[in-house]
C-alpha cells in the first residue's frame, strides 16, 4: 500500500467565524492535520452549521442548514472543526433535529459518529502526543463551554500545549466559567454579556500570561474584544495557530500596526 | 407578588448596578460551589446515586396518578385531610378557609416555595391572618417585603448590615443602641421574638420536600429546626406541596436525600429531616389535632404530558443557581418572581404563561452548568431551547430578529452566493479594519459594540484563499 493510500481522509468543516473573520485558524488546522498523516478537503457546500438558528429556537432553518452540512461532509472518512461548539451541533444536535423515521436521522448520527474538534481528533484519534511548534510565552486556557461540557474537550488541548517549545502554561482560577459570549445571547443581552466577559478577562489577567488560549473563535473574539477595549495587553488567539507554530499573524484584535 | 418578568431588562440594568448586591453575588459564586465540589469529592459514589435519583422521579412521573392516589389514601386513613388545587387562587382560598375554621390570628410559616408561589403571607394579611415566616432568611425577607432571591438561601443578596437595619426598623419595641454587629446577635434576637410567635400560632404552614405514597407522610429538610416547631406547636398542621414531590417509600426519599444538600450547602445532610405522618394520635406527647396537605397543581399536569415533563424532576437544591453566569450576575429578583435562575427560566413560563416571562428563557448563554451539576439531570438548556422553539412557532418573536435570522439563513442556505458575497464584504471589512485589527462601532453591531471591540477580519475569507491556493474540494 502507498503512502497516499493510508492517509485518512478528512472533510474539514471550517466554521463560519474561522471562514469569515480568521482563515488563519483555519490553515492551521490543515496543517496540523496534513502533518500528522491526513488529507484534507474543505468542500465548498458549507456555510454555518445552523447552531444560530437552532438555539434561537427556530427548527426549520436549523434543519435545512444541517441537511446542507451533512450532504457536504458525510462522504468522508472523518470530519474535523476547529471548534467546540460547531463540532458539538454536528456531534450532539443534528440527530435531535430529525424524527427518528426520518431518512435524514440516520445520516445525521452517522456523520455525528465521525465528527471531532480539532485537538480532541489529534489526540484522541490521531494519538498525537506532541506537536512542532514554539512560542516564548505565558498562557492560560479558556474552556469553550460546549466543546467542554458536551464533548469533554479538557486536556486534549493541555496536551498538544505542553509540547510547545518555550510555552508555559498558568491556569485561571476559573476557566470552565462561560465568557458570556452564548452566540445571539451576547447581543440581545449586551450588558449581563458583559458582566460575564468582564468577571473572565478580570480572571484572566489575575493569571499574569502573556496569551488567552482556546478553542472556540466566538468565545476568543468576545474575550478579545472586552480586553481590547480594556486597553489590556494581553493577546487571544486560538490554539490551533500556536499549535501549528502559526503566529506570524497578529493576535485577535490587534493590528498590523 | 406580582410578577416583573416582563420588565426583565429594566430589573437586569437596576441589578447591574448595584454595588452592595453584585458583591453578595460575587460571594454566592465562589461559596456555594466550593462547598459542593468538597461534598461531591468526598463521595465517590456520587455520580452513581445522582442515577438514582433521575431513575427514582422519572418513575414517579410515570405513575405520578397512581403514588398521587396511594398518598391521600394513607394521609386520610391516618385522619388527615387532603386537598387537590388546580389555581394558586383555589390554593389560597383552601388555606384561608382551613385558618378561619380554625379560628386563626396567627400562622406561623417554615420555609415553602410554593408558599412564595401562592403568595399565601399576603392573601392572609387581607383576610385578617398574620403569617409570621420562621426560617430566619424567610423571616428578613417578610419584614422587608422582598420575594426570595435564591430557592433555597432566600437573603442570599444581603449582607448583615442591611438585615441589622431592617431588624431596628421593624422591632421597635427593642433599645435602639443594642449591638447588632455580629450575626449572632440577630439570631439571638430572631430566636427571642420567633420563640413567642410558635407558642401563640394557631396553625402552622409548612413546605414539603417529600410526600411519601406508602406511609401517607410529608417530609421536610432544614437547618433551623423552625420547621419542627411550626407543625408540631400549633393546632392545626397545614403541609403545602406541589404534586411531582412524591416518591414511593422513605427509602426513596432517602435516595433524594443523600444528592439534595451535598448539592448545594455542601451537607451530607441538613440539620433537621422532619417527617409528619398524620394528626397527634392518642398516645402522641404531642403534634397537630389537625393533619392537611394541599396539593398543588398550577401548570405541573400540563407539563407532565409536554416537552417540559424533565424539569419536574427538579428537588430545588438550588446549585443550578449558583453556577448559572447569568444568575450569579444579576441575581434572583431580576427574574422578577419567586424562581429564578436556570431552574425559574423553565419553570416561571410554565406556572405563569410563556407571554408573561419570554425573556426568561432567551437570557441563557446555554452553558450547560446547570445540568452538569443539577443532581437529577435535568437537561436544562435543552428546556430552555424549547420556550424558543414554541416562541418562534406562535410568531411571538421580535419583527428585528425574525427579519434578521431569516436573512442570514436565506444566504448560509445558498453557498455559492453566500461564499460569494461574504468574500466581499469581509474583504473589504478586512481592508478597513487590518491596521488597528479592530472596531469600537460598526454597523448593525451596536449589541456588541457597547462594551467591547469587534476584532477586525483577516481580509479575504477562507473558502476564497483554499479556492486561490487550488486546495482539494
Amino acid at each position: 500500500m502507498s503512502q497516499a493510500m493510508e492517509k485518512r481522509n478528512v472533510g474539514l468543516f471550517v466554521t463560519c467565524l474561522v471562514d469569515l473573520f480568521r482563515p488563519s485558524v483555519g490553515f492551521a488546522a490543515v496543517k496540523l492535520l496534513e502533518n500528522n498523516g491526513c488529507r484534507v478537503t474543505v468542500p465548498r457546500a458549507q456555510t454555518c452549521c445552523g447552531q444560530p438558528a437552532h438555539n434561537a429556537g427556530d427548527k426549520k432553518n436549523a434543519a435545512d442548514l444541517a441537511r446542507q452540512t451533512i450532504a457536504a461532509l458525510e462522504g468522508f472518512e472523518h470530519v474535523v472543526a476547529p471548534s467546540g461548539s460547531c463540532a458539538g451541533m454536528i456531534k450532539k444536535h443534528y440527530p435531535t433535529l430529525f424524527a427518528e423515521t426520518d431518512p435524514w436521522r440516520q445520516r445525521a448520527e452517522i456523520l455525528a459518529s465521525k465528527t471531532y474538534e480539532l485537538t480532541s481528533f489529534l489526540t484522541d484519534i490521531l494519538r498525537v502526543k506532541k506537536v512542532e511548534a514554539q512560542l516564548d510565552a505565558t498562557a492560560t486556557y479558556h474552556d469553550s463551554c460546549s466543546g467542554l461540557r458536551e464533548l469533554g474537550i479538557k486536556d486534549q488541548p493541555r496536551k498538544l500545549l505542553k509540547s510547545v517549545k518555550g510555552l508555559k502554561l498558568q491556569e485561571a482560577s476559573q476557566p470552565e466559567a462561560c465568557c458570556g459570549f452564548g452566540g445571539l445571547f451576547s447581543v440581545k443581552y449586551p450588558d449581563i454579556s458583559n458582566a460575564i466577559v468582564t468577571t473572565k478577562t478580570d480572571d484572566l489577567e489575575n493569571t499574569k500570561a502573556d496569551i488567552v488560549l482556546g478553542g472556540d473563535l466566538g468565545c476568543l473574539m468576545n474575550i478579545a474584544g472586552k480586553l481590547k477595549r480594556q486597553d489590556s495587553l494581553l493577546q487571544v488567539r486560538h490554539v490551533a495557530e500556536v499549535l501549528a507554530d502559526m503566529t506570524d499573524k497578529p493576535a485577535i484584535g490587534e493590528g498590523e500596526g | 407578588m406580582h410578577p416583573t418578568c416582563n420588565r426583565f431588562q429594566t430589573n437586569v440594568a437596576e441589578a447591574l448596578a448595584d454595588d452592595q448586591l453584585q458583591k453578595a453575588l460575587a460571594r454566592t459564586a465562589v461559596g456555594l460551589p466550593s462547598a459542593r465540589e468538597r461534598a461531591v469529592a468526598k463521595l465517590p459514589e456520587f455520580e452513581a446515586l445522582r442515577d438514582d435519583a433521575v431513575a427514582l422521579k422519572q418513575h414517579v412521573l410515570d405513575h405520578l396518578d397512581f403514588y398521587l392516589k396511594r398518598f391521600e389514601k394513607k394521609v386520610i386513613e391516618q385522619g388527615g385531610h387532603v386537598h387537590w388545587c388546580a389555581t394558586h387562587q383555589e390554593a389560597r382560598e383552601t388555606i384561608l378557609k382551613i385558618c378561619q375554621d380554625a379560628k386563626a390570628k396567627t400562622v406561623t410559616k417554615g420555609k415553602s416555595m410554593i408558599g412564595e408561589e401562592i403568595a399565601i403571607n399576603d392573601y392572609l394579611e387581607t383576610h385578617g391572618i398574620e403569617p409570621i415566616e420562621t426560617d430566619l432568611g424567610e423571616y428578613i425577607i417578610q419584614i422587608r417585603k422582598e420575594p426570595p432571591s435564591h430557592i433555597v438561601g432566600p437573603a442570599i443578596h444581603l449582607n448583615k448590615e442591611q438585615v441589622a437595619e431592617s431588624f431596628r426598623e421593624t422591632h421597635k419595641d427593642l433599645p435602639p443602641d443594642r449591638p447588632l454587629d455580629d450575626p449572632a446577635d440577630m439570631l439571638k434576637e430572631a430566636r427571642t421574638l420567633l420563640r413567642e410567635k410558635f407558642l401563640k400560632a394557631d396553625v402552622g404552614i409548612t413546605g414539603a420536600n417529600f410526600l411519601i405514597a406508602e406511609t401517607g407522610s410529608t417530609a421536610i429538610v432544614t437547618n433551623e429546626g423552625n420547621g419542627d416547631l411550626t407543625q408540631i406547636l400549633p393546632r392545626v398542621h397545614i403541609a403545602i406541596s406541589s404534586i411531582e414531590k412524591v416518591v414511593p417509600t422513605p427509602e426513596d426519599a432517602d435516595t433524594i436525600l443523600r444528592v439534595l444538600a451535598r448539592s448545594i450547602t455542601g451537607q451530607d445532610l441538613s440539620v433537621y429531616t422532619t417527617f409528619s405522618t398524620g394528626p397527634k394520635r392518642p398516645d402522641d406527647l404531642d403534634g397537630p389535632e389537625e393533619f392537611h396537605v394541599v396539593l398543588l397543581d398550577a401548570g405541573r399536569s400540563e407539563m407532565l404530558g409536554n416537552e417540559f415533563k424533565d424539569m419536574l424532576r427538579c428537588i430545588r437544591c438550588g446549585a443550578c443557581l449558583c453556577y448559572c453566569p447569568v444568575y450569579t450576575a444579576i441575581g434572583g429578583h431580576a427574574y422578577g418572581w419567586v424562581y429564578s435562575g436556570p431552574m425559574g427560566a423553565v419553570l416561571t413560563p410554565a406556572i405563569l404563561g410563556h407571554e408573561q416571562a419570554s425573556h426568561l428563557p432567551n437570557a441563557s448563554t446555554f452553558c450547560g452548568r446547570c445540568e452538569d451539576v443539577c443532581p437529577v439531570r435535568i437537561p436544562i438548556p435543552k428546556m430552555l431551547r424549547h420556550w424558543r422553539e414554541r416562541e418562534v412557532e406562535q410568531g411571538q418573536t421580535s419583527q428585528i430578529s425574525r427579519t434578521a435570522l431569516a436573512g442570514w439563513a436565506f444566504f448560509a442556505k445558498r453557498p455559492a452566493l453566500y461564499h460569494m458575497l461574504a468574500n466581499m464584504k469581509y474583504s473589504m471589512l478586512g481592508l478597513i479594519g487590518r491596521k488597528k485589527g479592530r472596531f469600537k462601532a460598526a454597523p448593525f453591531t451596536s449589541g456588541w459594540t457597547k462594551h467591547r471591540d469587534l476584532p477586525s477580519p483577516q481580509g479575504k475569507t477562507f473558502q476564497q484563499l483554499w479556492s486561490e491556493r487550488g486546495g482539494r474540494r
